[in-house]
């Protein structure tokens, strides 16, 4: 699908400071980022250092304290409430859990964002739209008829991905999207979110993750944050040649796992 | 030792002072978050996308399937409600009165807040444990992320499927009530049946049933506007959506005893003003 936005970042994060108690603590304490379009970008970062919470102000689900949060070119500060929701159409979201309706069965699922937001489609259309989206995340048809709770884990994580696809997003995020999962499942996983992204070429991926030997493998773009803020940002080797002590100690730790 | 004494009573008050003006100032701010969150999201009706199918799908799970618990629990209430004023008016040589007693009775008081307390029990209920779960599993997150409005797609059809059910389910409960009773008098206990109709009428009032319709409609929105408001800011996984389902159907039932009394107060203002229901 032909991307609409032209800029040169896709997601832009100026100063960004959180406070949930009035500024007593922040949680996030100035962040400064820029993500490329058509970049796959790993946030790295120990656990407790800011990284939902960021991810959280990159959906508009949390407002700043300070600071700016610029998606696509728009200032979400200027958004509404009803905008702010339109908005976040542009974003196709993989969750930790899948997030799957469970009162859904997994083509129903698929089918949700387009009966939401393509109302012009008739019926045949949105299911057609499904079923190619289902067959690009490699699940087999005859799981499509069941309920989430009756697919495995991996299944479910193809489906969620299929869910984000469904609207061909701009924007596609992935959080911490191999945690609690086993090797093998991780591997697939990792996989997926590759070939998905090489699929959909043009679309902006961030994938929020612990996994230091994925996201050395499949990103093109790391931030590790510590601390609500930017520690480093860039390329594998720059992570590798890294003289920064916390760099090196997540490094070494995230490679012999 | 008495200046003492003053001074340490004096401390304990303004403690217990502290306590009751903090608990206050919650229970304030609760409430009205959840008017704000309830009226909120039933202006979302209004805006497109309109969502029929939803609204429908909440009133088959409140009201249809409600329906076979509130009929069987209508019933013995009658019955059990006939048999005991029977018992008490035939002291008196009053049994011609066990009809309309009950029918005010069960039309006015006992059916709205008995169908309230048991539709509460078991769709409020279900309501906030629905809700808070989609909260705990991210479902919620996905909704929100899809551009999907969450108040607008999952709570304003859940109290409006509430608010149109509930007297419904009300009318349900009288007639189911009075079977029961006429079941008791008539087929039982042997009182004459022209009689028994005859005093009904004589008594009841269209104004009294549809007190206790209006009634169920109020109960309705204030159960479905708490346990979906519980249900909807659960936190803390799978012990909150406990909390949270607990805590919504028993503040809903404990709500709908209270609100029925001033309720009751509100409408007989109403008929001494207006004249109508005979004044009582």
């Amino acid at each position: 699908m032909a991307r609409t936005f032209k800029g040169e970042n896709a997601i832009e994060l100026a100063d960004v400071k959180k406070s949930f108690d009035n500024g007593k603590d922040f949680i996030l304490k100035g962040i400064d980022l820029k993500i490329p379009c058509g970049s796959l970008t790993a946030i790295i970062g120990f656990s407790g250092t800011g990284k939902s919470v960021m991810l959280k102000h990159i959906l508009g689900l949390y407002k700043p304290s300070s600071g700016r949060v610029e998606i696509l070119g728009q200032d979400l500060s200027t958004l509404n409430d009803n905008d702010l929701t339109k908005f976040r159409c542009n974003y196709g979201v993989l969750f930790q859990s899948a997030a799957l309706f469970d009162d859904m069965t997994v083509l129903e699922n698929v089918c949700f964002p387009l009966e939401e937001h393509r109302r012009h489609l008739r019926k045949e259309q949105v299911t057609q739209i499904a079923f190619d989206k289902l067959k690009m995340v490699g699940l087999d048809p005859k799981h499509y008829e069941k309920l989430p709770s009756q697919i495995s884990g991996g299944m479910q994580k193809r489906t969620g991905l299929a869910r984000a696809l469904a609207l061909d997003p701009e924007i596609l995020i992935y959080d911490e999207p191999t945690t609690g999962l086993d090797p093998i499942l991780t591997e697939m996983v990792d996989n997926l979110i590759l070939e998905t992204h090489k699929l959909n070429q043009g679309t902006t991926s961030v994938m929020v993750s612990h996994d230091l030997s994925a996201a050395f493998r499949i990103a093109d773009f790391i931030v590790m944050l510590d601390a609500g803020r930017v520690l480093l940002s860039g390329m594998a080797q720059d992570f590798f040649k890294s003289d920064i002590e916390l760099v090196k100690r997540f490094v070494d730790k995230g490679m012999k796992h | 030792m008495s200046h003492f004494l003053v001074k340490k009573t004096a401390d304990f008050l303004d403690q217990i002072f502290a306590v009751v003006q903090v608990k206050l100032k919650n229970f304030i701010q609760l409430v009205g978050e959840m008017i704000l969150f309830g009226f909120g999201s039933l202006r979302l009706l209004f805006t497109q996308p309109y969502r029929y199918s939803e609204i429908l799908k909440q009133m088959e799970f409140v009201g249809n399937q409600s329906m076979g618990i509130i009929a069987l629990t209508s019933t013995f209430t009658g019955l059990a409600l006939s048999f005991q004023v029977y018992l008490g008016f035939k002291l008196v040589n009053a049994v011609n009165l066990v009809g309309p007693t009950v029918a005010l009775g069960i039309t006015r008081e006992l059916g709205p807040v008995l169908t309230g307390l048991i539709v509460a029990a078991r769709a409020g209920g279900a309501m906030a444990a629905r809700l808070g779960t989609m909260r705990v599993n991210e479902q919620m997150d996905a909704l929100d992320v899809m551009g999907v409005n969450t108040k607008q797609y999952l709570i304003a059809p859940r109290i409006i499927a509430a608010i149109i059910c509930m007297p419904l389910l009300t009318a349900l409960f009288d007639f189911m009530a009075m079977f029961g009773c006429w079941f008791l008098c008539i087929k039982i206990v042997g009182l004459d049946q022209a009689i028994f109709f005859e005093k009904i009428s004589q008594t009841v009032e269209i104004t009294h049933i549809n007190e206790g319709l209006f009634k169920s409609a109020i109960f309705g929105l204030l159960f479905a506007v708490i346990c979906t408001f519980k249900g909807f800011y659960t936190t803390g996984g799978a012990k909150g959506v406990g909390e949270a389902t607990n805590r919504g159907v028993v503040i809903s039932m404990v709500s709908i005893i209270i609100i029925d009394y001033f309720l009751m107060n509100i409408i007989r203002m109403y008929y001494l003003v207006s004249g109508a229901g005979r004044g009582f």
